[in-house]
């Protein structure tokens, strides 16, 4: 009985305070709002059938399994600026391993899930050995990247665009988890909502997820109570090259062909994406949630702009508003909340 | 040696030079079983490295360690954590945009096992019996930290050291720095309650020399690099503990001016 009493003192927070305080609170919201305003503008003209919904969804979803690995490193407290670039390089090693040397399907994307995981890892491994900001670092194997993907490309097969994988796939069994349908609706969507929950479960559910906050919150807090800082990072790292990897394989088999610009700006999304759904860009807060909001927000803008008939050159202009507005909604409610 | 039961922590001759620095010369001290030792010091008098060779953050030059009369070599924080050695730091171990009840177990966090699911529910249970148990009001252990004062987080750092991590010998560097009046006893008052449950053994770091006699058993200057004082708190006074500080001062003035 006393027990109870003076555990009383320690009561719980309310549960307005509670739903206030989610990070993902603006990108729901934004994303109910430009529902909304698609739906009255452009309803009539497409955006509200099945076809219109899928097209926004799949867009959506080849961001969003980049944006929720992103999104976990960001809370962590670091940026991976090379995704984009891993992107064109993982589509590339498939392309060429299939279409040149006669690799089967499963070992061309193999090849290239083992490559992002060495790039993922070297980029952690840099990270930690120079104490530089991962902003840096990333910056520029995103360069490096890209310049080696033009280059062997190239040197291989003279070209930087590689076609015929369609042909060179024709009734694979990897086809349909990359590339199939289920019930009309593209896999890549399965693939973003899987990585959605089982990211939002590592990160609220599991001691990885609780490291992923502390460290990102407090690096010397967190490694003055043991816990393997520079493990987390690496690891958080290898998740994200290798979600481009897993893009890539999607986009190559979906297209048929690899080009060696494919990604470019993905990075700067994901990065928009996860701020828009609440991340904080010094990292301790967010979820993946939001991310994966944030990423349903870019799909409904894009494709949503399409359906008004409004020329889609300004699909951009709209991007840059809706994040900077986001991201100040953000801000408001955190200081509310945390006044609260 | 005597029939006596060894010491809890037995420190013997340490050195740490850092470049040319020499942060210790030849450090000796020991700490007996459910006893709270004072440690007292200018700044730059190498407390803070002492701390972190005992806390198995850095690693001697030279010297040796004893715990319960057995030698040990402390190769990591870990290591020394399981050794049942916990540091509350200066710098708090606490993660201020998490949650009270997150930071008491950060990296000690209960799971549904053999899943790695975490037991929030048990972790929120004993976050509030451990606070009740020292006494600490907190408004909410679902709050972040950062919303909580100094004192507050300087007592969940200090039950997340006893409780959470069954500490047997407790370094608390600076407890009371930045702290108020009031908040300052609340967190003397715990680490007497610390003294009589008997279970740990501890050694404070503190400015004021009046805190430190408080709640101590003992008092040891630490000057240069090497233990130069080490008596009861009973026989001593806050004015000899000044005096010899000043006159440390005073000393190295003169010294200095020739």
């Amino acid at each position: 009985m006393t027990q109870a009493t003076v555990s009383e003192r320690i009561r719980d927070v309310g549960f307005l305070r509670r739903l206030l305080t989610r990070p993902e609170l603006a990108a729901v919201a934004g994303a109910v709002l430009v529902f909304v305003f698609f739906a009255i503008v452009a309803g009539d003209r497409g955006f509200l059938t099945f076809g219109g919904t899928m097209s926004y969804l799949v867009v959506a979803a080849q961001l969003g399994i980049v944006a929720v690995p992103v999104a976990l490193l960001m809370i962590n407290g670091e940026f991976d600026l090379s995704v984009g670039s891993m992107v064109g390089a993982a589509g590339i090693i498939i392309a060429i391993t299939v279409t040149e040397f006669g690799w089967p399907l499963f070992a061309g994307a193999l090849l290239a899930c083992v490559f992002a995981l060495l790039v993922g890892a070297f980029n952690g491994w840099v990270v930690i050995k120079t104490g530089l900001p991962s902003f840096i670092v990333t910056l520029a194997m995103l360069f490096a990247l890209r310049g080696l993907t033009i280059g062997f490309s190239r040197l291989i097969t003279g070209r930087t665009q590689i076609g015929g994988l369609g042909a060179a796939t024709e009734g694979d069994p990897l086809r349909v988890i990359f590339a199939g349908e289920i019930a009309g609706i593209p896999v890549a969507v399965f693939w973003w909502l899987g990585l959605a929950v089982l990211g939002t479960y590592v990160l609220q559910r599991t001691v990885f997820g609780n490291w992923i906050f502390g460290v990102g919150g407090d690096k010397v807090a967190a490694r003055n109570v043991g816990v393997p800082v520079n493990r987390v990072k690496v690891i958080l790292f290898m998740c994200t090259a290798l979600s481009a990897a897993l893009l890539a394989t999607i986009q190559v088999m979906d297209a048929g062909s690899a080009d060696v610009l494919r990604g470019q700006l993905l990075e700067l999304q994901a990065i928009a994406a996860s701020v828009i759904g609440g991340v904080l860009l010094t990292g301790g807060y967010g979820s993946v949630v939001g991310a994966v909001f944030g990423a349903l927000i870019f799909g409904m803008v894009q494709q949503g702009i399409f359906f008004t008939g409004v020329n889609t050159d300004w699909f951009l202009v709209f991007v840059g508003a809706m994040l900077l507005v986001a991201v100040l909604f953000n801000n408001v409610i955190r200081k509310r909340a945390s006044k609260g | 040696m005597t029939a006596e039961a060894p010491d809890a922590l037995r420190v013997e001759n340490i050195a740490k030079r850092f470049g040319s620095v020499t942060a210790l010369q030849d450090v000796s001290l020991h700490l007996r079983k459910g006893e709270v030792l004072g440690l007292i010091g200018d700044n730059g008098a190498g407390k803070s490295t002492l701390i972190k060779i005992i806390t198995g953050f850095h690693r001697p030059d030279a010297g040796r360690i004893y715990l319960d009369g057995e030698e040990v070599e402390l190769k990591s924080v870990s290591q020394a954590q399981r050794l049942g050695i916990q540091t509350v730091y200066q710098d708090l171990a606490l993660v201020n945009d998490m949650t009270v009840y997150h930071n008491m177990f950060l990296n000690k966090e209960i799971t549904w096992r053999p899943l790695p699911l975490l037991n929030n529910r048990k972790m929120k249970h004993l976050t509030r019996r451990y606070l009740d148990d020292i006494g600490v009001s907190i408004p909410s252990i679902e709050t972040e930290v950062a919303m909580l004062s100094g004192g507050q987080r300087q007592a969940i750092a200090v039950a997340r050291a006893v409780y959470s991590e069954d500490a047997r010998i407790l370094l608390l560097d600076e407890p009371l720095a930045a702290m108020g009046a009031k908040e300052g006893a609340m967190i003397l008052d715990l680490v007497q309650r610390l003294k009589e449950s008997g279970g740990v053994s501890i050694i404070l770091i503190a400015h004021n020399y009046a805190h430190v006699l408080e709640v101590c058993d003992r008092v040891n200057v630490l000057q240069h690099g090497r233990i130069t004082y080490d008596k009861p708190a009973a026989e001593t006074s806050v004015e000899e503990l000044t005096e010899l500080m000043v006159s440390e001062y005073r000393r190295a003035r003169t010294g200095g001016g020739g």
